[in-house]
Order: C-alpha cells, then structure tokens, then sequence
C-alpha cells in the first residue's frame, strides 16, 4: 500500500514537471528574456508573487502574452505599458514614482528624517542638564572658602 | 497648551494616527485593485455567440445603449452565488446583461446555463481568454457597467451582491440612461 502510494506520488511529480515544461517555449534567449519582464510584473490573483514566480492560470496566459509580444518584436517599455494599461500600476512589481505615490516612496525617508531631528534634540537637551553649570564668582570664592578651613574633629 | 503637555500626549497622538489609518487598511479589500478602465472605452472585440458560434457580435455591435458585461465561466465557484441575482435581475428588464464566458469549454458553458437560468442576452466566447486580459479581468466573476458611448463606467470585482446592485449598479445605469 505505502509502496503504492510512494509510486503516485512520484507519478504526480512527473505529471506536474510535464506541465510547467511544456509551458517553456524552445527558444532559450526569448524565454530569458520573457523571464526578465515577468519578474518586473506582479500576480493579481496571487498579489505577492511575480508572474515569473507564479503558475496561476493568469501568470501562465501574460507570460505567453509577454512571448508573443516579445516575438513580435516589442520593446519591454511597450509590455508593461500593455500590463499597466490594463491592469494599473499595481501589476508592477516597482512601483512608478507617480504624484499618487509620492507618500509610498517618501514617506519612510520622512519619518526616518523626523526621528532624527528628534534624537537630535533630545541628545542636545539631555547634555545641557547634564553638564554642572558654571560656578558664580560668588560661589567659587565660597567654595575656596570652605576647602581652605579644614573640618573640625 | 502648554510644551510639557503636548510633549506628554505626542506619543499617544502618534499612536491613535496609527490606529486609524491601521483601521482603514483593515476595512479594505486588497483584492479590489482599481481599474485603470474605468472612463475608458471598451477594449474591441469581435467574438463568437455561445448559443451560436456562427455569430459574432462586436464592440461597435453594442453603441448607442447601457449594458451591463458580466465575465463568467462554468468553472467558477463565485460565479453560482451571483447567478440567481442576475437571473432575478435580466427578468425585470432594466438592463441588457452580456456575458463574457472567459476561458471556458463551451458545452460546459452551455450545460450550466441550461442548469442554473440564462440571464444573458447573449454570452461571447473568450476561450483563450484574451479579451479577458485586455478587459483586465484577474478574478472571476466581474461586472462591468457600460455607457451609451461604450465607455466602461464601473467595475464590480466578485459576485454581485444585491446590495452592490440596488446601492450602485442600479442607480449608475439609471443616471446612465437618462442622459
């Protein structure tokens, strides 16, 4: 049973191997190429993967629309403008430095400045409470004063 | 108020800032991404009928009235919990429903509407699923209102629920029509 079992599984690797080989087109250069723009394109039925990554039905059919483009001898400009003019700028892995996505890509380096302005000051300030303050005239001489009498007993 | 104070509350205003946009985030649907369609024309096709595979209808075919584009398949688990609406919704006559029957088998199309009701005017064969990808489709079932001028006017992700329906569709081809 166990050996069975062992032998279908192996049978459905083999099955699944076949699958995704015969999705490969023959020509190496083109399928490195088509990987290069896959891997700039997201999966939006499985949102954190690449297309290059993925084997949704989805990812399958724009990796071949990437093969036929490519084929037809379009740049990879004009691919994922093909992608973002049908699926927005979501379907880009790097998102555009857009008006709209300002905040997404500043806002980190924003907070990072702000917490620094704040260590900044808060250093300064605590180093001024810190440092004894300058003694008076006055206070100097009271205090040679003092250490000049020795202490009684 | 005074520094001290405001110093005192700064942390907790930054934290209650944080919880709300942490709500918000919580309240939306990440499958919902925002078409870029919306306001633009309907990508052109020409594809086949399913009742008849000898007739084609194209964009142009449908000018000069609000329609509403319903993707389906008979594969597609999400789209038997919408169908009942659209069956219910195609008997009051308010608005033509085309289907697009996306990356189907057409006798297993043709069986599950014979199954579950036929609430389309007619439904087009995507078989390989490229008017899907130039219609931006990424999951099934989606519902696209139509304009007079065959602009696309609203996209509806998911199974029509008939909240969506009465609270947007509805109105949307309403005010559609009328102008």
């Amino acid at each position: 049973m166990k050996l069975l079992l062992i032998a279908f599984t192996l049978c459905l690797s083999f099955a699944l191997h076949a699958k995704v080989a015969s999705n490969t087109s023959a020509d190496p250069v083109l399928e490195a190429k088509m990987m290069l723009i896959a891997e700039e394109l997201r999966c939006l039925v499985c949102q954190n993967e690449t297309i290059a990554a993925s084997n949704a039905e989805l990812a399958i059919d724009l990796k071949n629309q990437i093969r036929i483009k490519l084929n037809q001898g379009q740049s990879q400009k004009q691919i994922l403008d093909f992608m973002v003019q049908r699926y927005g700028d979501f379907v880009l892995y790097r998102p555009p430095l857009k008006t709209t996505t300002v905040l997404l890509w500043l806002g980190p380096f924003t907070l990072l400045a702000m917490a620094l302005l704040m260590l900044v000051s808060n250093v300064r300030r605590r180093r001024r409470s810190v440092l004894p303050s300058a003694l008076s005239d006055a206070d100097a001489a009271k205090a040679r004063a003092l250490l000049a009498v020795p202490p009684q007993n | 108020m005074t520094s001290t104070t405001f110093k005192r509350f700064l942390p907790l205003g930054i934290f209650i800032v944080l919880v709300g946009f942490l709500a918000i985030g919580l309240t939306l649907n990440p499958r919902e991404v925002p078409s870029p369609l919306i306001n633009k024309p309907v990508p052109q096709f020409k594809l086949a009928v399913l009742s008849a595979p000898d007739q084609t209808i194209a964009t142009q075919d449908l000018a000069g009235k609000v329609w509403l584009l319903n993707v389906w398949a008979s594969w597609c688990v999400a789209c038997r919990i919408e169908h009942p609406i659209l069956v219910e919704l195609a008997k009051t006559n308010q608005v033509p429903i085309y289907g697009l029957n996306y990356k189907d088998k057409s006798p297993a199309a043709t069986a599950w509407l014979a199954n579950f009701g036929n609430p389309y005017v007619a439904s087009l064969v995507d078989g390989d699923g490229l008017v899907g990808i130039d219609l931006g489709v990424y999951g099934v079932p989606e519902t696209f209102v139509v304009d007079k001028q065959g602009v696309i006017r609203y996209k509806h992700i998911g199974p029509v629920t008939p909240e969506a329906l009465r609270e947007t569709i509805l109105p949307l081809v309403k005010k559609l029509s009328a102008s």
